[in-house]
């Protein structure tokens, strides 16, 4: 059914720190791993091992610059869906494939029913769907459905597969309609916001903001000049060699 | 937005048959078409393989068309479910139009009945069509209060040129008037689609790359550096730039081919008919005009839109 549910409590979704987020994509290749062999696989690709690749990832790794001068940063922004609470992903699709789950909130696309008509990937703003061209279906971000409840696995495990492959510890998965859990009080602490707020989306993942670089007092001291000509051969000898 | 030959095709021949439709169930009701049922049978016939044709070509963009039966259940929120149950009822009255037509002949009451139901059916289709990327927030060339006259008044046209090509052949009395409906009709979607790309070209972005990315607070933002170095689905569906490069001229073409170029012909047509003939040759032509024209802007409805995503790959939307 592709009317969106009453909101429940839960909502269950990715908390993603773009202040520590490194952009090294290991994120973005755990969740094809999993994703390719699991319960939405597979994720198709074309020409794997030639010019022209191309294939659905689920999680995509960006690099922006912000700002300019000596206050520009480099920030690396991971782009997966967002779990929206109004999402117009799940209203227009006409088979009811796409729908919201009144229990997490979590967004999920029904491969059996999908008839490949391409309309969700239209209206998600996020261009959070990709549309497998063999599989001739839509695939989107699980938020690993398959493992946070899988009791198969240990519980360690049971998280999002790029929660649980990040190095930063850049990613969080939690209750975001619960405003005691870690995640929601990470969300306060940082000021996390949401992506493209005026298409009224209403996402449930939440973005923390790089933070401020604190702005240095005074100028940096220059760095005191090497005495070249008084030391014994031995040290010069030694200060190449390590300078090399 | 890519511009898919099976929904610009889809767009432009439902549009011109369920347009046709209309007009057939309008004007016979007031009395101006020909009564004669071979005409009333095979005009009504015409508009409905135009628009079965496009239904048929819809389903070759699905990657299960072997399932495309599906789509008909989710009509409570989607405008593409909606559009699907519409125009398979049109089809009921629309045959009963079409049967009443060929045997009771034509302004007669059941005809009339079935044919104004068939009217009603058939521009309710054309308008769940056009809200199908009217409810579309993310593209803002289609988020926009013009698309839905847009799209009635194209199909009104093409309808009503359609009809008048038609009626040419049978009786020149009534071929007046579909003409004449067909160039008001035309005068009202051009001026409709010259505002519309007026507003389109003047129109603020939906969004900007600082809001998609939330950095905005540090200064401008660009792309440094892409998820992938080759193109993938979201580039090559939502971020179709040919379009662009090209739409000044393209519009041009399609001003001249599909409206002011039918629009003429069709003057032309009827006059040389009250002069002698030749109508029979000149509304035909007015008729392909316009449809060639129509689908071409259709393809720039497609062409020049832009999606949200392409924000996340530093261009514009
Ligand atoms: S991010 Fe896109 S796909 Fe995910 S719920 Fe929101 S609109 Fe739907
Ligand atoms: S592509 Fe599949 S999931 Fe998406 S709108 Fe069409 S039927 Fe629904
Ligand atoms: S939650 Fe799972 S499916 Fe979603 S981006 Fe992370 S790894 Fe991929």
């Amino acid at each position: 059914m592709t009317a969106i549910p009453q909101p429940g409590a839960k909502k269950l979704g990715l908390v993603i720190d773009l202040d520590t987020c490194v952009g090294c994509h290991a994120c973005a290749v755990n969740c094809k791993e999993w994703n390719t062999s699991g319960q939405s696989g597979p994720l198709t690709d074309f020409h794997p091992y030639e010019a022209k690749q191309d294939g659905v990832w689920l999680n995509r790794i960006h690099t922006y610059e912000a700002g300019t001068g000596t206050e520009s940063r480099t920030v690396h922004f991971p782009r997966s869906c967002l779990h929206c609470e109004e999402p117009a992903c799940v209203t227009v699709c006409p088979t009811g494939a796409s729908y919201k789950r009144a229990e997490d909130g979590i967004v999920l696309v029904n491969a059996e029913i999908c008839i490949g008509c391409k309309l969700c990937s239209w209206a998600c703003p996020y261009g959070a769907r990709e549309f497998d061209e063999d599989q001739g279906v839509m695939r989107k971000c699980t938020l690993c459905v398959d493992r946070i409840y899988n009791e198969n696995i240990v519980e360690a495990e049971r998280v999002p597969a790029c929660v649980r492959a990040c190095p930063a510890q850049a990613r969080h998965f939690g209750d975001l309609g619960d405003p005691d859990s870690a995640v929601s009080q990470l969300v306060a602490e940082r000021g996390g916001i949401d992506l493209m707020p005026e298409m009224g989306y209403k996402p449930v993942n939440k973005y923390l903001p790089p933070r401020r670089r604190p702005v240095p007092a005074a100028p940096a001291r220059p760095l005191e000049p090497v005495p070249t000509g008084g030391a014994n051969a031995l040290l010069r000898w030694i200060d190449r060699a390590l300078s090399r | 937005m890519n511009p898919a030959f099976s929904v610009v095709f889809l767009t432009t021949a439902a549009g011109a048959g369920y347009g046709m439709l209309a007009w057939l169930g309008v004007l016979d009701a007031v009395g101006v078409l020909p009564r004669s049922g071979w005409f009333g049978g095979s005009a009504v016939a015409t508009a409905l393989v135009l628009a079965a044709a496009g239904l048929l070509a819809s389903t070759l963009h699905l990657g299960h068309p072997e399932r495309a039966w599906r789509a008909l259940s989710q009509w409570r929120t989607s405008w593409l479910s909606r559009e699907g149950v519409v125009s398979l009822v049109t089809f009921v009255p629309a045959g009963g139009f079409g049967l009443a037509w060929a045997l009771a002949g034509g302004a007669a009451p059941v005809t009339v009945v079935l044919g104004l139901l068939a009217a009603v059916c058939g521009l309710a289709t054309v308008a769940s069509q056009a809200m199908i990327y009217a409810s579309l927030k993310p593209i803002r060339q289609w988020h926009h209060q013009a698309v839905l006259p847009n799209f009635l008044l194209l199909a009104l046209y093409s309808g009503a040129i359609c009809v008048a090509a038609l009626v040419v052949w049978v009786e020149p009395t009534a071929e007046r008037t579909a003409g004449g409906v067909a160039l008001l009709a035309g005068a009202l979607a051009l001026a409709g689609k010259l505002g519309y790309w007026r507003a389109i070209d003047t129109a603020p972005a939906a969004a900007t790359i600082e809001s998609a990315t939330g950095l905005g607070f540090l200064g401008k933002v660009r792309s440094l550096e892409l998820p992938h170095t080759e193109e993938n689905y979201l580039l090559r569906e939502m971020g179709f730039v040919i379009g662009r490069r090209h739409a000044h001229r393209l519009r041009q073409i399609a001003i001249w081919l599909g409206f002011a170029g039918p629009m003429v012909l069709l003057v032309v047509g009827v006059v040389a008919d009250a002069l002698g003939g030749g109508g029979e040759v000149l509304l035909p032509l007015a008729a392909l005009g316009a449809l060639v024209g129509i689908y071409l802007e259709r393809w720039l409805f497609f062409a020049e839109a832009t999606h949200t995503v392409t924000l996340y790959y530093g261009r514009a939307a």
